[in-house]
This record gives structure tokens, C-alpha cells and sequence, in this order.
């Protein structure tokens, strides 16, 4: 079909594109403010310590320090789900826990008072291991989670959140399977999404209970509804959020950082901005959930799944803010990547006394599938069961259905992605290159290729309630008004491609506001793929809502019924008759016409990302290369398509593809420190190693959207990682079921070097 | 900081004469200051971006004397007599006009969060510079540096290439 619209589905530049590459973007860091502090963080060395004792007095007279504050001195303020983790304790739970913040006239005075900090730590025993953190003997990290167990259920989601897949009945589900697999399976590398940016916050208080905060994320209205709960519902919050270098999901939350640039503005009456160093981004920010599945599936010869049964564990680290969220939209996920009627899966979510896992692009649902495919493929292998066959059979079809995050079971009334996945597989060459399991596509003397699939699909793209304002000025330009950042994706141009569409006004004369959550309604932010349906669609009713306005004030003066008019550049006409038109000043200069649009959630869409991958094995140095990826998708309609091209080139970063190749975080499993928490030791991917990567978008349009578009942009990292898994266990014929495939993995799996003892990993 | 004697260094950032003092007070280049900090803290020019203040990421590198220097890594009081580029003297001087590597970015949105590319634009003017007819391999190898988290890489590699193409 051919594109119709004036700027929906085609290129064009980003509105703070000039901005960016003449660094006038101004990012958090970039701002500063007569007689600002700066904030730092003293951060205990042990994982799990009392503080008995702290001597702040030398740091105190340090001249240039405006404030010390302790566990003492502090509100009691609390994050967490349910809200248990104070901002400072009496206790600290990891290495990089906060003891205390420092404020000074400048960063290096604030550095110097960190080492004048005397504490006095009475060290506990700390548990670094879920399976250990749940023996009844094991280090409690609350009072609150018995047996550091950390309490299921999310009140933002209703009183039904879901806590765990069960229906069906699993026991008659094994019986007609033909054949049954068990197994435990990790996805326990716990990589950083590691966006350029670190986390930071310019704060300033205004007595009695008011804060500003300029903030640098992802969803800055979000931060201040999260704010103003941790922070006992008694300080009125406003954020400004500016642009955001980068997040993946992780500068969702900030509310760490962001409540101890509030408190010591608080303590010193002037802005503080505090900004992570990058060792603190790395190890005492937040990284992805560890996850380990125990199960058992029954599977039929035709690849039909009957039953799934086990407990998924996940480690949250020293406390979980946004994880209880990340098993609901999980378990929702699975259901919608795996079609079957009985399942009975656990989720456990356990603390640790490691630092804090949060939110990454794949949000659950990621983490889960890395863990389920393998298992899976176990049973595909004995069936002889084409794995791309399988995953295209069991994804989400219409009228079928799933329980969503809210407990709630929605019927799909999406498209069927076969089409596209079937695009992808040509594309890919899938059909020539697969040989079955356990059998590489290619060998070459000591290199063994390996092609491997996986999908991904999430019905969050219709998530959460989102507003939008657009404000109509006689002189013939508009301003949207939306609580959006930009943090890559494209969207503040996109949301503005909207307006202009429904309004057909030139780009140039579309602007849209600050993200200032003082000026603009209610907005959940652009979390997952919700960016295009819910937030677009709130956008495009506000558009729609002023230009009826418009029609129905200026109707009269064309003589004319509103139905009648149409408006393009400025000019209102009636439809038939150009020549019957007036300008949109005949609104009269003293006048401007504000449309508003809300968007309510709608669960019964999903979208969907199938990734292919090839990869090459050296069988000499256990070195694994992504030789190819394809993705596959069907998007409704291009908005934009290089930001499109963007997104899901992401698939390789931010804990993506690469999770399963190279990235991690190591914790020292001894002492909890993180041994790679500086960007030469974390490894992530250079120009030099850029695999050809390709991408197949249908375009089948979805009716409930204006523009008939779905987002993708979140779920690209996700299907990747397993489908790495599944190509080195092909190319090299054995299975491996561990994240990274480092080459000390692939030798130990080829019996090149000893194996040792590992946890997880087939049974 | 006793001991050290005032003195100044002479920096040409973006064609602009920069006297600054060395010292330990208020104001003054202290020896420990690296470029990054004095071009972003001093002097203003926070186009210029930090991430990991390590030699690590490429995400500060300038030109100096038209090559890529980290300036996370390069101490100011090295820099005396230095000509220094950061992305906000990449516009033409004269016209005011982006750099024609400016405008292949915008043109093919190589970039998402946008913070690592200033970084990467002042590398790849550095490689036009020394190599106005580069393959994309070579590209590749002189942004090999250069972190970009939301992979704006493959973007990035044909604005780069449609820049140098301009030149043929
Ligand atoms: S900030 Fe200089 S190399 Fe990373
Ligand atoms: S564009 Fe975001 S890190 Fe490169």
C-alpha cells in the first residue's frame, strides 16, 4: 500500500538532531546554577555490616562542606516494594551501600570528606547465592521478607497482580505429552544496561516540603509520583526532565540518587546536583534481575506444549523496586511466546547481598524465556522439532489469550506475526542453513557454525494511562504538551510527527514542551513499547480534539458544518471548496484552543520480535563470533523509519544479544564486590565487531491506532540471547546452557580445559 | 597547593584565545585538571561529554592539533600552545555552517540518546582529517573507541561515509 501520509512512515530529521551533534544538547551534567553542591556517596566496603558508629565531625570542618548526612540525620524515607529499603540504614545490605552524603562547594572537597568519614561497621555474616538465601539458617537482609523472600504482588497493578502462571491442570498436561524434559536453567550474569550517561539528579528544596528535581530519564513524570511515595507522601515533587543519555530501562527508577540530592538540599538550603560515578553506575546502581528456572514441559510430536511445571527464582540483589513488576509482565509474556493450556510456574523473588537489580529492556520476560527456550530446545531436540517451526506455532494467535500483569485474562485481537517470522526465516535462509539439533549449519577445519531463533512479545504496548494537551495558536503553529524525554528511542520528534499529520501543519511549526511535570498532565512515560500506541494515541487525540475545536468555533464564519471543514498549513477550508478558507488567526489573536487526549490501557495487543542468529565457533580457542542477525517484526506502520532502524540495531547492546556472548557483571561470590565495575573490565561491543544485521518490518496495519502502528523498540535485546545459546550448542553438538558463552565455556563443554563445578545448567 | 608556581598556559580552543592561570586557587587550572574537566568546568563548553572519566569510552575525545585526543585522559597543563577542537567549533567558522559530517548525522539519525556523539563526530573528523577517503573498515577501526550503548554504529558508519563521500 502506498504511504499516503505527509510525514507518518517517512524520514525525517529529529528535532533535537542539531542540537545533538553541535553538543547543545543539555544534559544533566551540563547544567549548572549559582552557589551549587555538589553530592557525594561514602559507600560501606562490606555486604552486610551494623553500623555501630560514625564519626562525621572531621569531615564536617573540612572547609567547603555544607553538609554530612547519616543514617541520623534523615527522614525516614523508604523505596522498595513493598517499602522497606530506608535511603540511609543503620544496616547496609551490599558493597556500594550508602552510609553517607556529602555535600561541598565543589567535587573534589566532597571526595576529601568522604575519606574524613569514620565508621565503625559490626560485620555480619552475607549470602550471595539464592538457594543459600533461602536455607532457614542464612543471613535475613530484613525484618520485613522472611527468609529473604521479598513479598509477591504489585498494588500499582490491582489486588489480582499476577504472581505466577497457573492454569490448566499440568498433571493431565504431562500425561499427553510424547515426550517430557527437566532441567534447571540460569540467566545469572547479571549484565548492565550501562547507558553513557550515569545516573544523577540536581535537587533544590524549598522549605517547608517542596523539592525541584532536574532530572535525566526515562519517564521524569514517573519520578515524581515514585517521589513523592518514598518520600512519606509529604513533599510536593516537581521534575523537569531533560534529555537522557541513554537508559534501557534503568533510569526508570532513580529514586536513589534522586532523594539524596533532595536530602542534602535539604540540609544546605542550595541546589545539589549529585552525579554517579561511573564504578558507582556500575556497581551500585541497578543491573538485570538473575534468573533461574527449575521446570519440567511435556510436549506433543507436533510441537504442541502440554504442560509446563516448576519454580522460576529470581535474585533482586539488596532490594527489588521494580521486580515483582518485571515477574507480572514476565509471566504475562511467556504465556503470550508460548501457547499452552496447563501451567503451574512459581516465581520466587529472593534479596540478596549483592547490589540491586531494576529494570532492562526485556523486563522479565527476557530473563524468563533465556532460562525456558533451553528447556524447550530439549524437548524439540527429541522430537526433531524445527525450533523456528515451534516458536512461530506457539506465539500468540488471535483469539487467543493471556493472563496480564493485572491478573486479568485479555483475548488477543492482534496480527498473527507468522507472515512476518516467516520473512525473517528467508531473509535469513533459515530453511537451508538448519540440519537439525545439535548439528552445525557449516564446519569449516577448526570453525563450527550454528544458527539458532528465538521471539519475544509483550502486550505492554498498550500499558498505562497517558495524557496529552495540544495547544492551537492563531498564528498558525501548535505546541503538544507531554511529559515525554527523549532517551533515544525518537519519540518527542515522533509524538510531534503525530501532531503535524492530524493537523498537517509543517513540522517546523509543531513544538512540543519541556518534560516539566509542573506544565504537563499525567504521563507514565515511554517505558517498554508503549511509546507509539499509548502515548501516541493520547498525543493524536489531543491533536484531534483541538482541531475539532477549532472547526466547530471558525464553522460559522465559513458558514459551514464543522464536519464540513478541513485544515492544512494554517488554513481552515471546506472540503470540496479551497477557495471557501480562512486562517487560523480568524480564531482571533487573543484566543488559543488546547485539545486534550488520554489514553487508556489495552492489554489485548501484543507486539513481537523474532531474532535469527549465526554464529561461528573456533573449536581452537573457544572463541564465539555473531556472524549474522536478522530480525523480524510487524510494526502496523513505519512512524519513523530510521529511528525504527535504530532501535532494533539496539538488539546487540544494553544486555542484549551480547549478554549471552561477552557481557557480564562478576561478583565476587566471597567478599560481594563487584570485580568488573569499570568500563575496560565490562566488555561491550566496539565498531570493529559489527556482525551484517538485517531487519524484516511488515506493515499490517492495527485498526485501534490512528496511524494503524505498534511500538517494538524495547523488545529487540530480548529473543537474541537464547537464540545465541541455541546457535553455539548446534555448531559445536553439545548443549550449553550457561550465559555468557565465554571460550572458557565452549573448551570446557569440548573437554579442552577441566571442567569445574558449576551451579545451574542442564540436570 | 604550595609550591606551585603561578603560571599560564595558552590554549587555542575553537580558534579563541584561552589565557588561564595554573594554580590552586578558585578559578585556576590546577596540574591534576584534565582537559575535559577545564574545557566542560572552566571554560564552559559541556558539549563536550564524560561517561567514564577513564580512557575507557571515547565519549571526551576532542582534537588536538587536529588529532583525537581523550581529553578525560589529557591534563590541561599539557595542552599549552595546543590547538584544541570540541564539537562546538566543528560549524564551519566563517559560514557558521554545520561541518558536512554534522549534517550526514542528522541526515541519517546517527544517533539515539545523542551522548556519545559528540565523542564520535570529533573521531571521525580526526580519521577525515588524516583520511578524507576512508573504507568503511577503516571507519570502523578509528571509532573502535568510541562506546555507543544503543548501537547507533551502523548509522553512524554510513553518515560517516556519505561525508567522506562528499569529498570524492
Ligand atoms: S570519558 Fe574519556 S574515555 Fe570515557
Ligand atoms: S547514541 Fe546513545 S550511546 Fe550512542
Amino acid at each position: 500500500m502506498a504511504n499516503t501520509y505527509r510525514y507518518i512512515g517517512k524520514a525525517t530529521p529529529r528535532k533535537d538532531a542539531a542540537d545533538i551533534v553541535t553538543g547543545g544538547s543539555r544534559f544533566l551534567n551540563d547544567i549548572k546554577m549559582p552557589n551549587m553542591l555538589y553530592g557525594k556517596v561514602l559507600r560501606s566496603p562490606h555486604a552486610h555490616a551494623l553500623i555501630k558508629r560514625i564519626d562525621k565531625s572531621k569531615a564536617e570542618k573540612l572547609e567547603g562542606v555544607e553538609a554530612v548526612l547519616t543514617w541520623e540525620d534523615v527522614p525516614d524515607w523508604r523505596g522498595g516494594t513493598p517499602r522497606c529499603t530506608r535511603i540511609l540504614d543503620r544496616k547496609v545490605r551490599y558493597v556500594g551501600d550508602a552510609v553517607a552524603l556529602i555535600a561541598a562547594t565543589n567535587e573534589e572537597i566532597a571526595r576529601r570528606a568522604i575519606g574524613l568519614i569514620d565508621v565503625e561497621y559490626e560485620v555480619l555474616p552475607a549470602v550471595f547465592e539464592m538457594e543459600e538465601a533461602l536455607k532457614p539458617d542464612a543471613p535475613q537482609l530484613y525484618d520485613e521478607f522472611h527468609g529473604n523472600v521479598v513479598t509477591p504482588g504489585v498494588p500499582f497493578f490491582g489486588p489480582k497482580s499476577l504472581q505466577e502462571v497457573v492454569m490448566g491442570d499440568v498433571e493431565k498436561g504431562f500425561q499427553e505429552a510424547d515426550v517430557i524434559t527437566e532441567g534447571t536453567f540460569g540467566y545469572e550474569n547479571i549484565p548492565n544496561p550501562l547507558p553513557p550517561e550515569a545516573p544523577g539528579a540536581i535537587a533544590l528544596w524549598e522549605e517547608p516540603n517542596r523539592v525541584t528535581l532536574w532530572v535525566s530519564n526515562q519517564a521524569s513524570y514517573m519520578d515524581k509520583i515514585t517521589l513523592f511515595h518514598v518520600m512519606g507522601r509529604k513533599v510536593e515533587v516537581r521534575t523537569i526532565g531533560g534529555p537522557c543519555g541513554g537508559s534501557y530501562g534503568s533510569k526508570f527508577m532513580s529514586w536513589q540518587v534522586q532523594t539524596y540530592a533532595t536530602l542534602l538540599s535539604r540540609a544546605t538550603g542550595k541546589p545539589v546536583k549529585l552525579i554517579f560515578t561511573k564504578e558507582e553506575h556500575l556497581a551500585a546502581f541497578t543491573m538485570r534481575i538473575a534468573s533461574r528456572m527449575t521446570a519440567r514441559v511435556g510436549m506433543k510430536r507436533d510441537g504442541t506444549v502440554t504442560a509446563v511445571s516448576g519454580t522460576w527464582l529470581i535474585d533482586t540483589g539488596y532490594y527489588s523496586m521494580t521486580t515483582q513488576s518485571q515477574v507480572a509482565v514476565g509471566c504475562g509474556e511467556v504465556q503470550i511466546a508460548v501457547r499452552c493450556a496447563n501451567w503451574d510456574l512459581k516465581p520466587k523473588i529472593v534479596c540478596t547481598n549483592r547490589n540491586a537489580s531494576g529494570i532492562v529492556r526485556g523486563f522479565g520476560g527476557q530473563e524468563l524465556k533465556c532460562t525456558l527456550i533451553p528447556l524447550l530446545s530439549l524437548a524439540m531436540e527429541k522430537l526433531e522439532i524445527d525450533p523456528f517451526q515451534f516458536l512461530k506455532k506457539n506465539f500468540v494467535k488471535p483469539g487467543d489469550g493471556y493472563f496480564w500483569r493485572d491478573g486479568i485474562w485479555y483475548t488477543y485481537r492482534g496480527v498473527d506475526f507468522s507472515k512476518a517470522m516467516e520473512g525473517g526465516a528467508e531473509r535469513f535462509g533459515w530453511g537451508k542453513k538448519w540440519k537439525g539439533w545439535l548439528k552445525p549449519s557449516a564446519v569449516e577445519g577448526t570453525k563450527r557454525r550454528g544458527i539458532g531463533v528465538g521471539v519475544h512479545g509483550n502486550a505492554d504496548i498498550g500499558e498505562d494511562a497517558s495524557e496529552a494537551y495540544v495547544r492551537l495558536h492563531p498564528d498558525g503553529t501548535a505546541m503538544l504538551f507531554s511529559c515525554v524525554t527523549e532517551h533515544g528511542t525518537g519519540q518527542r520528534t515522533n509524538f510531534v510527527k503525530m501532531v503535524a499529520e492530524v493537523l498537517q501543519l509543517p513540522l517546523d511549526n509543531v513544538s512540543i514542551t519541556p518534560a516539566d511535570s509542573l506544565i504537563n498532565p499525567y504521563e507514565f512515560g515511554p517505558a517498554g513499547s508503549r511509546g507509539t500506541y499509548a502515548i501516541g494515541s493520547a498525543v493524536i487525540a489531543a491533536a484531534e480534539d483541538a482541531k475539532r475545536k477549532l472547526f466547530e468555533l471558525l464553522a460559522p464564519k465559513l458558514q459551514a458544518e464543522p464536519s464540513e471543514l478541513e485544515t492544512a498549513d494554517g488554513v481552515i477550508f471546506v472540503k470540496g471548496h479551497p477557495e471557501k478558507k480562512m486562517s487560523w488567526k480568524a480564531m482571533s489573536v487573543d484566543r488559543t484552543i488546547t485539545g486534550c487526549g488520554r489514553f487508556e490501557p489495552d492489554y489485548t495487543l501484543s507486539n513481537c520480535m523474532m531474532t535469527f542468529v549465526e554464529v561461528e565457533v573456533d573449536t581452537e580457542t573457544g572463541k564465539v563470533t555473531l556472524c549474522r542477525v536478522v530480525n523480524a517484526t510487524d510494526v502496523g506502520q513505519v512512524i519513523d523509519p530510521l529511528g525504527l532502524e535504530g532501535q532494533l540495531n539496539g538488539c546487540l547492546g544494553s544486555g542484549g544479544i551480547d549478554s549471552a556472548l561477552f557481557e557480564e557483571t562478576i561478583l565476587d561470590r566471597s567478599s560481594g564486590h563487584i570485580l568488573n565495575a569499570n568500563m575496560i573490565d565490562y566488555k561491550w561491543r566496539t565498531f570493529s565487531e559489527l556482525p551484517p544485521i538485517d531487519h524484516v518490518v511488515f506493515e499490517t496495519p492495527i485498526p485501534s491506532h490512528r496511524f494503524h502502528a505498534v511500538g517494538v523498540g524495547e523488545i529487540a535485546t530480548s529473543p537474541g540471547p537464547a537464540a545465541v545459546l541455541m546457535a553455539v550448542s548446534n555448531a559445536i553438538g553439545i548443549w550449553l546452557h550457561e550465559y555468557p558463552v565465554t571460550p572458557e565455556r565452549v573448551l570446557k563443554a569440548l573437554g579442552k580445559v577441566r571442567p569445574r563445578d558449576r551451579k545451574g545448567g542442564v540436570a | 597547593m604550595k609550591g606551585i608556581k603561578s603560571r599560564k598556559i595558552r590554549l587555542v580552543v575553537n580558534g579563541h584565545i584561552h589565557e588561564l592561570e595554573v594554580g590552586g586557587r578558585p578559578g585556576q587550572i590546577k596540574p591534576s585538571h584534565t582537559l575535559a574537566h577545564t574545557l566542560r568546568e572552566t571554560l564552559g563548553l559541556t558539549g563536550t561529554k564524560v561517561s567514564c572519566d577513564h580512557g575507557a569510552c571515547g565519549c571526551c575525545t576532542v582534537l588536538m592539533d587536529n588529532q583525537a585526543v581523550l581529553s578525560c585522559m589529557t591534563l590541561t597543563v599539557e595542552c599549552d600552545g595546543k590547538k584544541i577542537t570540541t564539537i562546538e567549533g566543528l560549524k564551519d567558522p566563517k559560514t557558521e555552517g554545520l561541518d558536512p559530517l554534522q549534517q550526514a548525522f542528522i541526515d541519517h539519525t546517527a544517533f539515539q540518546c545523542g551522548f556519545c556523539t559528540p565523542g564520535i563526530l570529533m573521531s571521525a573528523k580526526a580519521l577525515l582529517y588524516e583520511n578524507p577517503l576512508p573504507t568503511e573498515e577503516d571507519v570502523k577501526e578509528a571509532l573502535s573507541g568510541n562506546f555507543c550503548r544503543c548501537i547507533s554504529h551502523y548509522q553512524v558508519v554510513r553518515a560517516v561515509m556519505s561525508a567522506s563521500e562528499e569529498v570524492r
